[in-house]
């Protein structure tokens, strides 16, 4: 360090690289540099690329809502935490998505999949696409979510595809902030006065018939043997983590019936609620009337 | 507003009293008290004061310091204070505690010849 930096405080907080894009902080770090992205050998490109576009929209989704919650958030400090976790779920679409297009041969870009395929083609799970009524919904919604990613992205990031590896390696940390800020406000709320007690123990009542969709195996996992993980085996460890989050706010895990499934498919289908129409609406209307803009 | 404000913070002012007092008309949504973030980068050597934010306790001030504070990978360490546990000097009496140095030339250490040799100075 130089004398000069000495007395200019705010010197120490950036590093010194040769990247001058930023004002402060720079030293970024690409996830994905010096990983082979050709499809490893024995797996199925196809598969390969079904699975990656289900964890892609499950994030992409999922972000999307959470913007949603920009300008509306209580505090402005809670609405920059949310903007926080909806980008890094942003950034774990984007190269999911990536993959997809690697992955089926079609070369195809993240855009073309998150704003050129229509209701039916889109595979998140149903949990990510439903709206907060309130911000115990939000917390409550973020809880399942982020405590059932953190498990699933935990073995993903032992698969045997590297660059589904490394995306995970990636997201564990991220996620594990994202179950971090919403077990702390479930606990808040729920131990907190009678009124956030009440909306939060209702809250996760709306949430929870969602939970049994994100532990149902799906064909596309078992076709995909040492690359995809089976959802079926990370409940005990989900429920074991959202029983202490409850107990220790003193809510009870709601007894609920998952949310049915249309003639056996769900969410990973292709079925959605209705809620979702509007939201892909939103999402894709600017791309979709000027499909070649470029800014 | 009853409230003095004597000293300089990170949002131009830390209250004196406790918490600052809202307008009797408006509905108060929040009474969440002013926490001051300080930051050290990967290279820095002490905590540097960036802003100020509002939170229930200090807990939660670290998370929103984090969300706030660090989001283009600025810092490695923060700490956060209650900005009502800083004691400020005050603007009325800075005549009395700064200008008395500013003509005390001899208090810097500018007399000297320094052999070229000697590094650091």
């Amino acid at each position: 360090m130089s004398n000069a930096d000495e007395f200019t405080v705010y010197g120490g907080l950036s590093e010194v690289t040769d990247d001058h894009r930023w004002a402060f902080g720079t030293g970024f770090t690409d996830p994905l540099e010096g990983i082979d992205s050709s499809v490893p050998a024995g797996v199925d490109g196809a598969a390969l690329a079904r699975y990656s576009l289900m964890l892609g929209d499950d994030a992409l989704v999922y972000s999307q809502r959470l913007q949603q919650w920009m300008t509306r958030a209580p505090e402005l400090e809670e609405e920059t935490a949310i903007a926080n976790i909806a980008l890094d779920l942003l950034g774990q679409a984007r190269l999911l998505l990536s993959r997809a297009g690697q992955a089926d041969g079609t070369g195809r870009e993240e855009d073309s999949y998150a704003f050129f395929r229509d209701e039916a083609e889109f595979l998140n799970v149903r949990l990510v696409e439903t709206v907060d009524a309130d911000f115990a919904e939000l917390v409550g919604r973020l809880l399942l979510f982020a405590s059932w990613r953190l498990a699933l992205f935990d073995r993903l990031s032992g698969s045997k595809d590297p660059v589904l590896a490394a995306i995970a390696a990636k997201a564990v940390k991220e996620l594990t902030y994202h179950r971090d800020y919403a077990a702390q406000w479930v606990i808040r709320l729920g131990d907190g006065t009678d009124v956030s007690q009440r909306k939060m123990q209702a809250a996760l009542c709306v949430v929870w018939p969602f939970i049994d969709e994100l532990f149902t195996p799906h064909p596309a996992e078992a076709s995909l043997p040492g690359v995809a993980v089976n959802v079926g085996t990370l409940r005990a460890e989900v429920d074991d983590v959202l029983h202490t989050v409850c107990a220790t706010a003193g809510l009870d895990r709601p007894q609920r019936t998952g949310l049915t499934r249309v003639a056996g498919r769900s969410g990973r289908d292709g079925v959605h609620t209705e809620a979702f129409g509007y939201l892909l609406a939103e999402m894709q209307s600017v791309a979709r009337a000027h499909p070649d803009a470029t800014w | 507003m009853s409230t003095e404000f004597t000293a300089e913070g990170g949002h131009g002012a830390v209250p004196t009293s406790a918490a600052v007092p809202a307008t009797s008309d408006v509905v108060v949504r929040s009474d969440w008290p002013l926490f001051e973030v300080f930051l050290r980068g990967k290279r820095g050597l002490n905590h540097v004061h960036v802003g100020s934010l509002h939170a229930a306790d200090a807990q939660m001030a670290l998370h929103h310091a984090r969300d706030l504070y660090t989001r283009r990978n600025e810092g490695v360490s923060i700490w956060v204070v209650p900005a009502i546990q800083i004691t400020a000097s005050s603007p009325d009496e800075k005549d009395p505690f700064f200008a008395p140095s500013g003509d005390k030339v001899y208090r810097h250490p500018t007399f000297y010849d320094i052999p070229d040799d000697v590094p650091h100075m």
